[in-house]
């Protein structure tokens, strides 16, 4: 019974992550859209292009291999695994045990991985561009990542999500330096992986910038419905993992009733709200930079992981 | 409280408040001639109150200010520099002012400055309180500073700059050292102004905790010897010597790096207390023989004459820190020796340079030839001072070098030979270009100097009298430093 | 007053100035630099002012509003108007690459944790963070003013270097008032010095590059 009970919070988990992730998105460019003084597309957006893009005819070009057509599904698939495993509503969900903080970004390289072969896969110049780009991207962003998850761990003595959730909320964990310049190291990695402004920007196909649009050019149909959606997932696995590390309120435990869940359910709506008004606002307060700055922007971000885990020392011993 | 200590006290405050007074005076007072005269006899004035603390009764240490048988020294010696330098810096300034290099807003401005220097160094030397002293030496550097850059070319501003950046990374070290020297001292002495006071930190030493000490004496020792122009922090000092004004460079290398040394004696001795901190000696020594050996090189490839005395003095001050680091009575009284000696030599040298310089229209070593022909005065003047400056006998120089030589060989054989090494490369360096500049083939500018041989030839006679016959009270006064700095 | 949030509080100002001081490494354009380097100020009064609060020492309150008043505001407005009137070139030349100057920063952080915290192990839990951050602080300053080759950025490092000190000074306790002072008093007098400079420099030559500087130097010693 306590079985079935942990599955079904786990399938609901899955199933709410892919459903609120293209909402999640309509709402940042809603609100971007509000910032510039434009009325915007409705929120709903997403999922109409979702469903449109699935109902179209998947054009594949000539020379692409087999690769270029299972890509987008290992993408998507990788993805997804990554974000059900994460704390949204609920700690310790059944599946999260068997994956930690380094497996869901080795989940994630992975995924980018594929899409960077796919990218190059069918030969045309934007592909290997973008590819080339995305590749010069995650050489920094991941050690940056990882050095991230070595602070936390060494702080919370676990990479378990869903540990790391509960240490947080006690009180003798205070403010610490340490979790402030980690904070900000991984807003700055989350923002370079999800391809936002001013890294790239995900509303334009300018030749010049674009990184994550180059690659997935070629694509179309559901191969791009596909690759779009495990897009907008990991901006929802992202603004989530943030959340909860480190504003780990309301989570509820593995064994809650359901009016608890509904309550966590409810916070964690409120912040993912928070979360995506903080990016638009974000996004549109700053402007793009040059690629060739991207690996100081990403080096910054892997010295203030760097920061975090020394600063780590002089705090209070846990 | 009896009379005498009342006048006791009294002449600190005059060795303070002369040249404060004079200063404002300075500042306010248009004209030339008179300020001249003014900063003399303000800084004579001072030399004499200096002079009183010898007779009269000490005060008892305060909470700001201190008068021991070490500072006592020092006060005299930089306020006597102090004195025959402002005489040279009259007719000195005279010759700027004739060929407009300075104008009389300049000069004014340079008096006053002079005079707020002097007041900086005092305080230095007379303050019983480590944030005291430290203020004053920042004080006295700044306006260095700011006489450095006065001749407003790319090389002094320059140099100010350089030196001001290199300062303040002094100022900075030294301050962090100080602080760490307070939260060492807060937990025995107490919180507030007891546990900065040096008496008081002495004392209490030994309570403290080791650690601490070592680091703070670690800061210290940077950030003062950052001023002193210890090898590689030195960067600023041959450029500020070559670029300032003369008068300001032989302050600089007379007085102002005894400041610096000061300062680094006094916590040298505080960490000599304590039993468990590091011994601070064999840092000291590595800082010296590094200086003395590095700058002893470099003096063979300069082609400026200030700039070259200015490396003469960084080597200067690597034998006396090295001295003074090696410890023990026979080589703390070498030290103390040295840098009397070579206070009073160096800034006769300069005085002996600047007038050259003048009359030369130029700093350049190549320019300089046959001094002894066209200028007896001057160039016998300098051909005695560099004498004494490299350690030829029978002058003071040489009697400190062979006493620290002798002991560094009875207590550590091996820097001993590095010591000489460093000793005897400086020695060629400096004959090699007396012989130029004193004896050859006459060169440049012929005209007849007008310059007051009166300072650099007290000096010179000075250092004379000390390398032949030392008198037996004050052989005995530096004894007792001597052991007071263990 | 002790407690874990004095304590959090204080912990997260004096650490917030570490970042701040790392940020000022990552600057490359001088109006940037002037407004990070006012943060960093903002900080340092905060932290001055909290640390007042929690040892009641009333006299901290002093040296927290001359930091507000003169390096919060006055110093980078007179800066920014400097930069303006002078027409200097904005951006920031750097002598070694930004992420190795950063990596040296992480170095010298390091550095100084390590070191005084090792010194310290009896102090005030407070004490000795602040001396660890304080420290790192000035390291930091004297980084950016040796990889900066603008006179302007090595006046900004400078006074960095300077809020350390302050941060310093103000979390050993009861530290008596004359030090807190002079400090401020140093600071303006440095500026003063360096205004001075900076104007005199440009009567002479068009640039505040400290590197034409060299060249002079250069050019003469040939």
């Amino acid at each position: 019974m306590v079985l079935i009970h942990h599955l079904l919070v786990q399938i609901v988990q899955m199933a709410l992550v892919v459903a609120l992730a293209p909402l999640l998105t309509g709402f940042v460019r809603k609100v971007k859209a509000r910032l510039l003084r434009r009325r915007g597309a409705s929120v709903l957006q997403p999922y109409r292009d979702l469903t449109r893009l699935l109902r179209k005819e998947a054009v594949v070009a000539e020379n692409a291999s087999w690769l270029f057509r299972v890509a987008p599904y290992l993408i998507f698939a990788a993805t997804w695994v990554a974000a059900a495993v994460i704390p949204t509503f609920a700690t310790g969900l059944i599946f999260s045990w068997t994956v930690d903080l380094i497996a869901i970004i080795g989940l994630l390289g992975s995924a980018r991985f594929f899409l960077a072969l796919a990218g190059m896969d069918v030969g045309t110049s934007f592909g290997g561009i973008g590819a080339s780009r995305e590749m010069l991207i995650a050489t920094l962003a991941e050690p940056a990542m990882l050095l991230i998850i070595f602070s936390l761990a060494l702080i919370a003595g676990s990479t378990q999500l869903s540990t790391i959730a509960a240490f947080m909320t006690y009180p003798q964990v205070g403010l610490r330096v340490s979790l402030a310049v980690a904070l900000i190291a991984i807003i700055m990695v989350a923002i370079a992986e999800n391809a936002r402004i001013p890294i790239d920007n995900p509303a334009t196909h300018l030749e010049l910038t674009m990184v994550h649009e180059a690659m997935v050019l070629e694509y179309s149909g559901r191969h791009l419905a596909m690759i779009e959606l495990a897009a907008m997932l990991k901006l929802l696995l992202y603004l989530s993992m943030i959340v909860c590390i480190f504003v780990p309120w309301n989570l509820k435990g593995p064994d809650a009733g359901y009016a608890a869940y509904f309550t966590g359910f409810a916070s964690y709506l409120v912040k993912l709200i928070v979360g995506g008004a903080m990016l638009a606002l974000f996004e549109t307060a700053t402007a793009k930079m040059r690629v060739f700055r991207v690996p100081q922007f990403l080096g910054a971000a892997l010295m203030l992981g760097l920061l975090a885990t020394l600063l780590r020392f002089v705090s209070r011993s846990f | 409280m009896s009379a005498p200590s009342l006048f006791a006290f009294d002449a600190v405050a005059a060795v303070l408040a002369i040249p404060v007074v004079a200063a404002a005076l300075l500042a306010l007072m248009p004209g030339y001639k008179a300020t001249a005269r003014i900063n003399v006899a303000a800084s004579l004035l001072t030399f004499a109150a200096a002079l009183s603390l010898f007779v009269t009764e000490r005060p008892a240490p305060g909470q700001y200010l201190l008068v021991d048988d070490l500072n006592i020294v020092f006060i005299v010696l930089n306020t006597f520099v102090g004195f025959t330098t402002s005489l040279f810096s009259a007719s000195y300034i005279a010759h700027e002012l004739e060929t407009g290099r300075l104008t009389p807003a300049n000069l004014r401005f340079y008096h006053a400055m002079y005079q707020v220097m002097m007041f900086g160094m005092n305080l230095a030397f007379v303050s019983n309180n480590i944030g005291l002293m430290w203020v004053a030496v920042e004080l006295a550097t700044l306006t260095t500073v700011l006489m450095v850059g006065i001749y407003r070319t790319h090389e002094a501003l320059e140099a100010a700059w350089k030196y001001f950046i290199l300062g303040s990374v002094g100022i900075a070290f030294a301050l962090f050292g100080t602080i760490l020297i307070y939260l060492a001292a807060q937990p025995v002495i107490g919180e507030g102004y007891d546990a900065m006071v040096w008496t008081l930190l002495v004392e209490r030493v030994a309570a403290f905790d080791p650690a601490l000490l070592n680091v703070a004496f670690i800061f210290l020792l940077l950030g003062y010897g950052t001023k002193v122009g210890l090898a590689p922090l030195h960067a600023w000092l041959p450029d500020a010597h070559a670029e300032g004004p003369t008068p300001i460079s032989a302050v600089l290398s007379g007085l102002l790096l005894n400041v610096a040394l000061y300062a680094v004696l006094r916590f040298k001795i505080l960490l000599a207390a304590n039993p468990e901190a590091i011994s601070p000696g064999p840092l000291m020594m590595t800082m010296g023989l590094t200086s003395l050996v590095f700058a002893a090189f470099m003096l063979y490839r300069r082609r400026d004459i200030k700039r070259m005395f200015a490396y003469s003095s960084i080597e200067h001050m690597g034998i006396i820190v090295f001295a003074f680091g090696l410890g023990g009575p026979l080589a703390n009284f070498a030290g103390l020796l040295h840098m009397v000696m070579h206070s009073l030599t160096k800034s006769a040298i300069f005085f002996a340079v600047g007038h050259i310089a003048q009359i030369k229209g130029t700093q350049r070593l190549s320019a300089i030839r046959g001094l002894t022909e066209t200028h007896p005065a001057l160039g016998w003047g300098l051909v005695i001072g560099v004498a004494a400056i490299a350690g030829l006998p029978p002058m003071g120089v040489f009697m400190s070098e062979f006493l620290l030589v002798s002991s560094t060989f009875a207590r550590q054989p091996l820097l001993a030979v590095p010591l000489v090494f460093g000793l005897l490369v400086a020695f060629g360096a400096l004959l090699l270009r007396l012989t130029g500049v004193a004896f050859g083939q006459p060169r440049g500018s012929r005209q007849p100097a007008d310059a007051s041989y009166l300072p650099m030839y007290s000096h010179l006679l000075l250092v004379l009298i000390a390398g032949i016959y030392l008198p037996p009270p004050l052989v005995a006064w530096f004894q007792h430093i001597a052991n007071l700095l263990r | 007053m002790q407690g874990p949030v004095y304590f959090d509080i204080a912990h997260m100002l004096a650490g917030g100035l570490v970042l701040v001081s790392m940020m000022m490494l990552y600057q490359d354009r001088l109006y940037a630099l002037l407004n990070v380097f006012a943060l960093h100020s903002l900080l340092l009064t905060l932290s001055v002012a909290w640390q007042a609060f929690i040892q009641g020492a009333p006299h901290l309150y002093v040296t927290a509003a001359i930091a507000l008043i003169f390096k919060v505001v006055v110093i980078p407005v007179a800066l920014h108007h400097m930069i303006r009137k002078l027409g200097i070139h904005r951006e920031i030349e750097t002598v070694v690459g930004i992420g190795a100057t950063m990596l040296a920063g992480i170095g010298l952080v390091a550095l100084s944790i390590v070191v005084m915290l090792r010194v310290t192990p009896e102090a005030d839990p407070l004490t000795r963070e602040d001396l660890a951050f304080a420290l790192s602080v000035l390291l930091l300053g004297l980084l950016i003013m040796v990889t900066r080759r603008n006179a302007v950025s090595q006046v900004v490092g400078f006074m960095s270097l300077e809020n350390g000190l302050v941060l310093a000074a103000a979390g050993a306790k009861g530290m008596p008032l004359v030090v807190e002072i002079s400090v401020a008093f140093s600071i303006l007098i440095a500026f003063i010095v360096i205004g001075v400079f900076l104007f005199r420099i440009r009567e002479r030559f068009d640039t505040v590059d400290v590197r034409a500087l060299d060249d002079v130097r250069g050019r003469r010693r040939k």
